[in-house]
């Protein structure tokens, strides 16, 4: 399994504050754009076509 | 024969880009001359999002080719060349006949031939033809009347074109292409340079629209002048509405009846993959009905025509089914995707691969697929690898795709030993290029790679069958026997 589901980011409880906090006073819509966004670089800069399919799969539910 | 409903050539402008392949495909034919003195060669194309230019880009024309990767030119043009061709093989005495104003009515499909029947103003007449090229088009009558399917998929959305003629400098010989501008003509917008001072302006304008009122002129004003600014002047040459489907014929050959182009494919135009690949269609299918035709070849080599081009077509609708997706989004969240690659590559190089307006016609290559040998040639470049269609390359004062033969050529890259080889009656001519015939290196470059000599077997219409470091007629008779389903 290339992709790392393990625990990898130091300060977990900051990372995921500061996430839910770019959202604060965005409508649904620029939530959306945003987590767009946010994906998109994320994927570029993972790159691995096989990590990038394994995550979107999890994502999609299954294990 | 060729039977066509109308009188002359095509009207209406519809296809606008043609590729470097049909251009290359069209020299072999004696035609790419005038298409390219009149044809319009660009290079640079901008993206803009909204009122924003958000990138641009230049196709960075690859050196050392015959012809550029594209020329716009309005398709009755390219068909006029193709026919003043014809006509000058004719005076030179070639069996070809144009019958324009005769329709087909009626086939009647035998085991070894059709039963054609044709009307004219002077009344109907019947053909019985060995081999009959279904070319109709989308909506081929031809398909309909021997009830095959054309499945895949509709684009609920329709797009307004309008060739207009102007004189204005505010606009350079560039493709331009905006996602929802803010002036609103269209959801999308593409503004193109043609030769004669006309250009192609395509609105996307939706699905449900009132076609008649959408082609008023004085409505097709509104929009070019939303979109152009109201100080310009234009003459409108022509419009249409268009729909768009990207959907194919299961098989292409059925007995002695054929179809190519859109009457066996049809695809949107984002990527300019129709005319293209209709060319690319016949160019597949001339060698192999003239070898099976003259008992060269057992008929099964037309098998082929169908398992390549299909796998053609199967790419050309892949890629012009996501560029279609990406400029017409289906849902609120692929909305939300493509917006946000334009936002990112605004700033960030990295979304710009992302943004697709159309991946614009490159020839399929025939990886694999039966006819397609094997890659013998140690370090040999991606390129040329067996079922490729040969790149062009300078060679001498000349270029290399004018040098290879009509037939089968054997190509050799500083090797030693090799001559023609024949094979059951099939001839492959042996074209010998060393280093001092290549000034450039771009010879070298796209057939040797890493290797020090090559030997390529190539098709008659310039695909690789095979390739390998040293001449072994062993492999190359293999190789040939192969190449024309002899095996
Ligand atoms: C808006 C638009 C833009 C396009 N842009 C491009 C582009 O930039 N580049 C590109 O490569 N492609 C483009 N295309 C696609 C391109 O126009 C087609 O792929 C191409 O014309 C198909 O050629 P064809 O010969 O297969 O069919 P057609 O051009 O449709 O020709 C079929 C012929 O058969 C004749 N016919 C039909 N029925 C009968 C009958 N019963 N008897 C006798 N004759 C008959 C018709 O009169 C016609 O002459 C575009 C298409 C559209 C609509």
């Amino acid at each position: 399994m290339p992709l790392n589901t393990k625990s990898n980011i130091a300060g977990a409880d900051e990372f995921y504050a500061e996430l839910i906090k770019w959202h604060d006073g965005l409508s649904d819509e620029e939530s959306a754009a945003f987590n767009a966004r946010l994906i998109l670089l994320l994927a570029n800069h993972i790159g691995d076509r096989t990590v990038l399919s394994e995550a979107l799969q999890i994502a999609g539910g299954s294990d | 024969m060729l039977l066509d409903d109308h009188e002359g050539i095509g009207q209406g402008s519809r296809a606008i880009c043609f590729a470097k392949r049909s251009l290359e495909i069209a020299n072999r034919y004696g035609c790419a001359g005038p298409m390219l003195d009149k044809g319009v060669v660009w290079n640079v194309g901008k993206v803009f999002h909204e009122d924003r230019q958000i990138y641009e880009f230049n196709l960075l024309p690859e050196e050392g080719h015959r012809f550029p990767a594209f020329i716009n030119l309005a398709q009755p043009y390219f068909e006029k060349f193709l026919v003043e061709r014809v006509r000058e093989a004719q005076a030179q005495g070639a069996p070809i006949e144009l019958r324009g104003k005769n329709r087909l009515e009626g086939i009647e499909v035998k085991e070894d031939h059709t039963v054609l029947t044709v009307a004219t103003p002077e009344g109907n007449y019947d053909i019985l033809a060995d081999w009959l090229i279904a070319a109709d088009g989308a909506g081929s009558p031809m398909r309909g009347m021997m009830g095959l399917d054309f499945e895949g998929r509709v684009f609920q959305d329709s797009f307004l074109i309008a060739d207009i003629r102007m004189l204005s400098e505010n606009f350079p010989t560039e493709r331009w292409f905006w996602f929802e501008p803010s002036h609103k003509a269209g959801a999308s917008t593409l503004l193109h340079k043609q030769p004669d001072d006309i250009w192609r302006v395509d609105f996307q304008i939706g699905w449900d629209v009132d076609r008649a009122e959408e082609l008023k002129e004085v409505n097709v004003r509104k929009r070019l002048d939303a979109m152009l600014g109201p100080d310009v002047e234009y003459e409108i040459v022509w419009t249409s509405i268009y729909t768009f489907q990207c959907r194919r014929m299961k098989q292409f050959r059925h007995g002695r009846v054929i179809f190519v182009g859109d009457s066996a494919h049809q695809v949107s135009p984002f990527g300019a993959r129709g005319a293209n690949s209709g060319m690319q269609d016949v160019d597949n299918l001339g060698w192999k009905l003239g070898m099976v035709i003259r008992g060269e070849a057992p008929d099964k080599l037309l098998d082929s025509y169908d398992e390549e081009r299909a796998a053609a077509a199967d790419e050309n609708i892949l890629n012009s089914t996501r560029a279609t997706d990406f400029i017409t989004p289906k849902s609120r969240i692929s909305h939300v995707f493509r917006n946000a690659v334009l936002a990112l590559s605004e700033t960030h190089a990295f979304a710009r691969p992302l943004v697709n307006s159309g991946r614009l016609s490159v020839p399929c290559i025939y990886d694999g697929l039966s006819l397609t040998g094997e890659d013998a040639l140690t370090g040999g470049p991606e390129q040329t690898r067996p079922g490729s269609p040969c790149p062009d390359a300078p060679l001498g004062d000349g270029f290399l795709l004018s040098a290879l033969d009509h037939g089968f050529t054997l190509l050799t890259v500083d090797a030693n030993d090799a001559a023609d080889v024949s094979e059951g009656g099939i001839v492959a001519r042996h074209l010998s290029i060393e280093k001092g015939d290549d000034p450039s290196g771009a010879l070298a470059r796209r057939y040797l790679g890493e290797a020090t000599s090559a030997v390529y077997l190539i098709r008659p219409d310039q695909h690789v069958i095979a390739r390998w470091d040293t001449y072994d007629e062993i492999a190359i008779r293999a190789a040939l026997r192969c190449a024309c389903a002899k095996e």
